[in-house]
Formats: structure tokens, sequence, C-alpha cells
């Protein structure tokens, strides 16, 4: 058990304990997570804030065992008390209905030549029997609570009829359909207009407050996370480097990185001359150099002892910080933010 | 460990990935089949132990001995050195198909692809058109009105085969010509010429090498199925299609090598031509 | 007054019965930077490509460098010209190489089809040009396949300024990259504007990229220009409800979407 779950107590909702994830890579196995452990309680909204090769994107696919075939997870990832790896038959329909997941882009993952109707009572009816015209009331319903008020018109329409933006409202709906208890959304605005981006990221604000659901919202996005986050994870190369609330993520950093990616985004309020741009690029878990922090080499402030043995999570107030020099960089982060 | 152990571990399974990789055991043999094919075609004459056209008529359809390993055919003659010649016009014949083929419907192919618009639907209205004649009724009516011989049903063949290699490297380029690079290219003022030969065309490569064997099997089948006719390579010409229709009788006497030795020559050079342009689709395609 | 050195003159595309760009009109001067903003639909992407000749104007003017581009090029040397007046930088990194063609292949190439320089001159220029936008020795020998997305888009920005335009077209240039490989490159592209005065236009939805690499912007909605001014102006003070509405979306520290009741008839 690790500082964090012990802080959360019981009552957790979802809990990752030391997940290690490797793929194999053309025969060999890769390590693409490391160590990954953190809590979602019910009804909070977690950040998972990365670049490429950062891990956030495979971590919720282990959560929904999404992960490709071969790969060997290590670790506990526990929904609800159970064990999320070991569940088969009824418990794992029943998760799959408390778990639901939405991605970057709906055109994927939805079948072209079938009406939205089809598409979004498939669940109910085929898992749980529900006779379909409650079926479609219900997602009509549903429909509305994210603020499409035609519904029944538009069960009716084929997926390409719909633009981008109403399109992944229609996934957020359709995943609410069996009441989960746990949203796992990757990247869900990434690919939208930022003012459709502003409306997605309403409703699902909305949604969760109003529906007590959790979510576990990932992006590389920091300012996007930490607007509809109660607390924020960043990662790098597959490691968990700070956990921290998202009120404080800005103003307080407790790890480089995060202060470097804040940093590197340009201003919107004032001009610049030059971005703060730490060189070199990020780095997956099977690039990062072993046996020391993953982040040093590219880190302004490393020093030897860095470079001695991969830091451990250490709590700070409040938050968590896998630097060693956290405590002694506090507030000159800050500096470097705003410098 | 260390970074530079860690890149020359990774190094090492690159490598050994790819020796696999090149060498399975499906292009080996194919490749192997095809080489040998080659020089046989190209040496044929200094391997063959007899001649190959003297007929003795009194050995006819002998069997196998030590010296005549495959024995004799209907005219007396000694069958492997018949098969050793014959190699030539055997694969002659498709090579010239496979050329003039792969050339014209490239040319189409990427003019098509390039230029779209009215030429496009004009050359692909025309390819239509040509699918409609089936390679052997081309050829034999090629024959009939050009006289037999080998010119007259390769070209047949040649203008049959062109619209089926042209629709898969249309479809092909018009992919490539989409991708951002071309599109810089233009703006950097290039010419389409030079975009098409020096961009479009290596980056279909794979696929056109990969077509190319595969048309050569089949263009070889037609041509022996032509020969065997009586309407392409005449007789006494060696050649492996006119060798079965010579041949054909002793079957039915009893005495089917001759004639069999040929088929299996044909068959096992066209498998090994599609084999191989299989394993290089594949290999192509999985590259991309 | 400075001429300047790209104008376009009620710019019109239309695809069959859709509009895509309605009476767009705007200069660069020489030297500056302009940004269009807009989102998807907006039309911004057409008006780059009309500028640089990858789609033809249903109506209106383009002149760049004081030479008119309204119509396609007659010879190829007016396109090559073209080429050398107005170039661009594309946001996908993956496909706006040549997977063929070394980097030093690729510049080469640029340099042959402007320049009729000897090999040895070619060969230093391809030094300088990759040296300035940050790459080694290995990597300009390299094949795309062994370049990160951040390292392709220097390539791009490279090959483009081998041309020497004066006008440099970044269409969505930095979107595709992470956020730290992304300050690198805006770094870049703004030393590479101070030292070679080559005069940006900058197409982005992303309002921060557009306020750290320029100082005039035009904001656009469904084809049309609905506001225009200093970069600083246009986002501290924005007078078009779009516009506005376009700022209040952007995410930054502290802040938080509106509320739905607020995006009502949105």
């Amino acid at each position: 058990m690790n500082a964090e779950m012990q802080a959360a107590g019981g009552g957790a909702l979802l809990e990752l304990d030391g997940v290690t994830v490797r793929l194999p890579v053309e025969g060999s196995m890769r390590a693409v997570l490391q160590e990954v452990s953190f809590v979602i309680r019910p009804g909070e909204a977690i950040g998972l804030v990365g670049e490429s090769g950062s891990g956030k994107s495979m971590t919720a696919r282990a959560i929904d065992r999404l992960l490709p075939p071969g790969a060997a997870v290590n670790g506990r990832i526990r929904f609800g008390g159970r064990d999320v790896m070991t569940l088969a038959g009824a418990d794992l329909k029943r998760f799959r209905s408390e778990v639901a997941m939405i991605f970057q882009d709906p055109r994927a993952h939805i079948n072209p030549v079938r009406r939205i109707g089809d598409y979004m009572t498939e669940a109910l009816r085929t898992n749980a029997g529900v006779p379909v015209n409650e079926a479609s009331s219900r997602a009509v319903a549903l429909l509305k609570s994210v603020g499409i008020e035609d519904g029944e018109r538009r069960l009716r329409q084929y997926p390409h009829e719909l633009s981008g933006g109403l399109l992944q409202r229609v996934m957020i709906a359709t995943a609410l359909l069996t009441k989960p208890r746990l949203l796992l959304a990757d990247e869900p605005t990434t690919a939208l207009d930022v003012t459709t981006q502003a409306e997605v990221l309403a409703i699902l604000d909305d949604l969760r407050t109003d529906l007590h659901l959790a979510m576990l919202f990932i992006t590389h996005n920091l300012e996007v996370a930490a607007a509809i986050c109660d607390r924020t994870v960043v990662m790098y190369a597959g490691q968990i480097v700070e956990v921290r609330s998202s009120s404080r993520l800005h103003t307080d950093p407790l790890h480089p990185y995060t202060a470097a990616l804040a940093a590197a985004r340009p201003n919107i309020e004032a001009t610049t001359p030059r971005l703060l741009a730490i060189p070199g690029r990020p780095l997956s878990a099977f690039e990062a150099p072993a046996g020391e922090c993953a982040f040093a080499p590219r880190c302004p402030h490393a020093l030897d002892v860095c470079r001695q043995a991969r830091p451990a999570l250490i709590a700070l107030d409040g938050g968590l910080s896998r630097c060693v020099r956290a405590e002694e960089l506090r507030g000159r982060l800050e500096v470097a933010l705003h410098g | 460990m260390s970074v530079a152990a860690g890149l020359a571990a990774g190094a090492v399974r690159r490598y050994r990935a790819g020796r696999r990789f090149r060498t399975s055991p499906a292009i080996v043999v194919s490749g192997s089949v095809i080489v040998a094919a080659t020089v046989v075609a190209v040496a044929g004459p200094l391997l063959a132990p007899y001649n190959p056209d003297l007929p003795q008529l009194s050995q006819y359809f002998f069997g196998p001995s030590p010296e005549h390993l495959l024995g004799f055919d209907a005219s007396g003659r000694d069958v492997m050195s018949r098969l050793l010649y014959g190699a030539r016009t055997s694969m002659l014949g498709p090579l010239a198909v496979t050329l003039m083929c792969m050339t014209l419907g490239s040319l189409l192919a990427v003019t098509a692809a390039w230029r779209g618009g009215a030429l496009d639907a004009v050359i692909s209205s025309g390819l239509d058109i040509l699918f409609a004649f089936p390679g052997i009724l081309l050829a034999v009516l090629a024959a009939a009105v050009f006289g037999a011989g080998l010119v007259a049903p390769v070209l047949a063949l040649s203008v049959a085969y062109t619209p089926y290699v042209a629709r898969v490297l249309r479809g092909a380029a018009l992919r490539e010509r989409a991708q951002l690079y071309v599109a810089a290219l233009e703006v950097q003022g290039a010419s389409g010429v030079a975009i098409c030969l020096r961009h479009l065309i290596p980056n279909l490569l794979h696929l056109i090498v990969a077509q190319a064997t595969t048309l050569f099997g089949y263009a070889m089948v037609d041509l022996a199925a032509i020969s065997f006719l009586g309407l392409g390579v005449q007789p006494p010409n060696a050649d492996w299609g006119v060798m079965v229709s010579e041949n054909q009788q002793g079957i039915i006497q009893g005495f089917p090598l001759p004639a069999l030795a040929a088929g299996i020559c044909i068959v096992v050079v066209v498998v090994a031509f599609n084999i191989l342009g299989e394993r290089l689709y594949e290999r192509g395609e999985a590259r991309q | 007054m400075a001429e300047s050195v790209l104008e376009v003159n009620a710019l019109r595309k239309e695809f069959g019965p859709l509009t895509a760009v309605d009476d767009v009109s705007f200069s660069l001067p020489e030297g500056g930077s302009l940004a269009i903003v807009g989102e998807s639909g907006s039309g911004k992407t057409t008006v780059a490509k009309m500028i640089v000749g990858l789609e033809r104007p249903t109506a209106g003017t383009i002149r760049a460098c004081g030479q008119d581009r309204s119509t396609p090029a007659r010879s190829l040397r007016d396109r090559r010209r073209r080429g050398r007046e107005v170039q661009i930088v594309f946001q996908d990194p993956y496909t706006s190489l040549d997977p063929r063609q070394t980097v030093e292949a690729t510049i080469d190439e640029v340099l042959r089809l402007h320049h009729g320089w000897p090999a040895e001159r070619r060969h230093q220029r391809v030094r300088e040009l990759t040296e300035l936008v940050g790459l080694d020795a290995r990597q300009v020998r390299a094949l795309p396949r062994s370049l990160s997305g951040g390292q392709r888009q220097r390539v791009a920005i490279a090959r483009a300024l081998a041309a020497e335009p004066r006008v440099l077209i970044l269409d969505e240039s930095v979107a595709a990259l992470d956020v730290s490989i992304q300050a690198q490159v805006l770094n870049l592209l703004a030393d590479i504007h101070d030292q070679t005065q080559v005069s940006y236009l900058c197409i982005s939805h992303d309002l921060a990229v557009v306020r750290q690499l320029t100082q005039e912007t035009v904001v656009m909605w469904r084809g049309k220009i609905v506001e225009r001014g200093p970069t600083a102006q246009v986002l501290d003070d924005p007078r078009d409800d779009y516009t506005r509405r376009l700022r209040a979306s952007v995410p930054h520290p502290g802040w938080k979407p509106p509320h739905r009741a607020q995006l009502a008839g949105a």
C-alpha cells in the first residue's frame, strides 16, 4: 500500500497498485507503464496528463482490460474492491456496465452503417434484455442531458450526418446508458474545435456532479485537466511523476516536469519573446535510462543525486512528487514558470 | 543495462528479425526455382547434351536411360535437351509480355492518377473496355489475323493484361498522390513528370515488382496454352507448351513422360512466380 | 508605405453549392507576421491552399511579391518562381516527407530545383539550413522513419526555407506536436523570423500559439472574416461575438468551462 492509498483510506472506487505493463514489440517485452499507483474515489474526477510515451492511454486500457494481446501486467487493479484482471463471466459483464470508456475519435468506434439509435441501445437490449421502446426512451433522455434536444430524430440518423462534436456527445450519452460508476475518457476533446471542446467539457463537468460519476480524464493539455478534474496526475516515461490538486497545479507544482510542461505552453494573455523549452523529447518507459530519474537527462534542476537511483513518490503538501529535490525546489519551480 | 549495451542488444534483435524475414523459406525456394529457370533459359544450348532437333524415329518414346535421362519424345528427340532449349521461348514470351504490360500499365495508371479529371475518366473507361477481352481469346484472334508465332500472341496478351495492372497501380498512385509530400513538391514548383518519376513511382516500386512477378506466371500459362493450341511457337521449335502438344498422344499410348515433363516444368515455374509475387506484395504492404 | 509582400483581395472559393471562402481580403507587410485564426469549416486552410496554388480561387485576386497569382501558373518557370516567393509547412509531419528520401536528398532536391549551384555549394547550403533548424549530422543522413514528429517538422521547415521564400505559410505547423516539442519549434520559428526577415502567414486554431508568433490577426468564421487587428488587441479585447466566444473557450490556468446555461443557443 503506498502513501496515496493510505491517505485515501477505505471507500476507493478504483485502485491501481504498482501496475507495470510490458508489451511484446519485435520479439521482446518492453515496459510501457512502471509502478503506476493511484486511487479514484466515488464521484471524483482525476486528470491524467502526459505527452507521447507517458503511458496515459495505456493506463486507461489496462483498467478497462483493453490491452493488446501478449501484454504482461504486474501489480493490481481493483474496482469496487474486486481484482479487475481476474474477472470473468457475469462479474465481467457487470464490470463492463459499471466502467464506460469514451475515445478521441468517435467515428472510429461507431458502425457507420447502423443508425445512432441501434448503436446506443445495443448494450441495453442485448445484455440487459431491455425492450426496444424503453431503451430508446432512455436514450432520448440521455441525449437531452448532453444537450441534444431532438433526440428522437437523432436516433434515426446515421453517424455521418452528425458533426464531430455532436457525435462525441452521442458517445458520452451512450456511455452513460448503463449507469456506470466510472467514466474513462481518453482524450475525448483533443480532436474537437476549441468552442466545441468547451461545450463538451461543460457537459462532462455537469454530468459528473449530477450523477456522482467518477471520471478519469486523459489529456495532453494541463489546463484542460485542471479545468474539470479535482486532482491531476502527471505522467512521464510510463511513471507517475506528480499528483496534485488541480487548483495548486500551476501555482505550486511539485515536479520539474510539470513546471516545464506548463511553461512550454505559450501564454494567451501576454506576449513572451521566447518560451522556456527544455531540450530533448519525451521518452517512453523502455527508452528511459534505468537506475536514475527518467527526467534527469532533460531536467534543468538535475544533480548527481538524481542519477543514483529511481526516485520514489514522496508525499508533500497534500500531493505526491517523484523528485528527490521536490522539497528544496518548492517555490523555485514557480519562478521557472514565470521567469 | 547501460545505454550502449541496450542499443547493441536492440541492433542484434533487429538484425536477427531482418534475417528471419528476408530468408523466409517460401521466398528462398521460389526464388531459387526462378533463378534456375533463368539460368537454363540463358545457357540452355550450352547445357543440353544432345541436339534437340535431331529426330531419331526409331527411338520414339523410348524410356529413360542413363544417357538420356528423360528418354525420347514422339519424334525420337532427346526430351531433356528439348526442355533445356525450350526454356528460352517459354521464358522469353512472358518476359516480353511483362515488360510491355508493366510499362504501359504504369504509365497509364500514373498519368490517370496524376492528372485526374477528364483524362482519368477517359483512361479508366478505356481500361474498362479492355477488361472485357479475355487474354487467350485476344491472342487467338491476333494469331488468326496476323499469323501464328510468338509475336502476335505476346502483343495481344500485353494489351489484355494491361488493365489489371493499371487498375491496381492507379489506386495505389492515387493514394500516394494524396500524400502531403507531393503537395509540398508541387508548391516548390517541381514538374508533374519529375514528381511522378522521382517520387510516385519509387514509392510504388514494391507493388510494381510484386505485380510483375505474378504477371509473369499468368503470361507463361497463357502462352503455353497458345503454343499448345498451335497458334504460338510453332513446332518443331522446342517450347514447353509445344512439347505438351506434340507428345499428348504418348499419354494415351502409355508414354506420359515427355508431355508430363514439359507440363511439370511449366507448373513449377509458374507456381514459383506466383508465390514470390504474393510474398513480395505482402512484404511491400507490411512496410507501408 | 512598405509594399506588402502578400495581398489578398475579395478572395472567394466555392465547392459546388458550398461557399468555403467568402470575400476575404488582407495584406501581409514585408517582414511581418499575420495569423488567420479559425476553427474547422472557417475556410482558413482553403485560403492557404489558394495562395500556394493547390486550389484555384473562384473569384478575387492574390498578389505575392508584386506578381499576380490568382490563376494557375502558365509555365514550369512560373511555377518555380512562385515557389521562391511563397512556401508552406504543413500540419502533418508524418506524410509531408517522402519516406524514401533522406533529409539531405530532400533538401538538395529543392536546391537543385531553384538554384543552378554546383554540388559542393549545395552541400554546404544543406549543412547551413539543417544547422539553422537544429538537426545534427546523423539526422541529416537519416530517413524520415528514424525521426520524431518534431524533427520531421524541422526538416519541413528547412525544405521550405531552401527555396528562400519571402513568405512562409505555417499551416497548423505545430498542432500535431507534443507540448514540449511545440515550444522548441515555436522558438525556432521566432529565431528564423528574426534572422531571415521572412514574412509569416500563420494558420492556426490555437490562440496561444498565435499570440506567441504573430503581430496581426484575422479571425475567420464560416468563410468570412469577422474581426481583424493587432494580435494582442484581438485577443485581449475582442469585439465580435464569435471572437469573444472563441477567446472564452480557450483553457488556461484557472479556467473553467462556461456553464451550460451560459452556452444556451450554442
